[in-house]
């Protein structure tokens, strides 16, 4: 249960921290916290693959990504978290209806049978995916390379 | 160790979060660390669940979403780079055109 908590505790802090920070390079890297946790939440899920995963891509290509494009756009609007207190009231409201929400769902559903996982085993979800779901496989390749394609069309100087 | 319900909880709070952020926000780099925010909740829903029934297609389908994340990512940020070059600015108030 320790685990959990501590767990639990540094990723709601450092998303805290990502949503309210003036700066963004700053938000970015309490972002990488967030993800960092997520990872060590997704050990503890039995999702190994899913973990290093998730290091590999989030921490590694999406933190250097966002990093790139805070560094290299104007940043002149930088400083202000939000659009004024009356913005700033709007979004705390339907953030804690929404969680109120969620959390009232969630205390009344009963939840399915609680049967986990006891060990990780990430060439099952390889199997899964090459196997049975081999199609969407595909499709996600493909969307992947136009995705990479689109990205660079879209981030080339027009002039040259 | 943590029963499921507790996972629920925690990718909830996360979730309302990152809903904070979306509608706070004006620099559209930061809206995208708050997008970022919510499919992470998403996903650790997807591998809670899939760890709670014993299954692991929960994970695989973590996995979609990681990769589907990272491309719509790399869409973003190109836009936002050219959004700076011809306005000056990433605040979410000057999109009105792409040209």
């Amino acid at each position: 249960m320790i685990p959990f908590y501590l767990t639990a505790a540094a990723m709601l802090v450092s998303a805290i921290m990502v949503v309210r920070s003036t700066d963004l390079v700053r938000a970015v890297l309490w972002l990488s916290v967030v993800l960092g946790a997520t990872a060590v939440a997704f050990i503890q899920l039995k999702a190994d693959l899913l973990a290093v995963i998730q290091v590999m891509l989030y921490t590694g290509g999406v933190i250097t990504l966002m990093l790139f494009a805070v560094l290299l756009t104007w940043r002149r609007d930088e400083g202000k978290p939000a659009a004024g207190r009356h913005r700033q009231g709007i979004g705390a409201l339907l953030a804690l209806g929404t969680a109120g929400l969620f959390v009232a769902a969630i205390s009344r559903t009963e939840l399915p049978e609680h049967t986990p996982l006891v060990e990780s085993d990430s060439a099952a979800v390889g199997a899964l995916f090459l196997q049975q779901h081999v199609v969407a496989f595909e499709a996600l390749s493909v969307l992947l390379l136009a995705a990479m394609i689109g990205a660079i069309v879209l981030a080339r100087r027009s002039d040259a | 160790m943590a029963g499921l319900e507790m996972w629920l909880y925690l990718s909830a709070l996360l979730f309302a979060i990152g809903l904070y952020g979306v509608i706070t926000r004006r620099s559209a780099v930061a809206l995208l660390l708050s997008i970022e925010l919510m499919v992470n909740a998403v996903n650790i829903n997807f591998a809670a669940f899939g760890w709670s029934r014993g299954d692991y297609t929960g994970q695989m389908i973590a996995l979609f979403a990681v990769a589907l994340t990272v491309a719509e990512v790399a869409v973003g940020l190109a836009i936002l780079i050219q959004l700076s070059r011809t306005h000056k600015s990433t605040e979410l108030n000057v999109a009105t055109e792409l040209k």
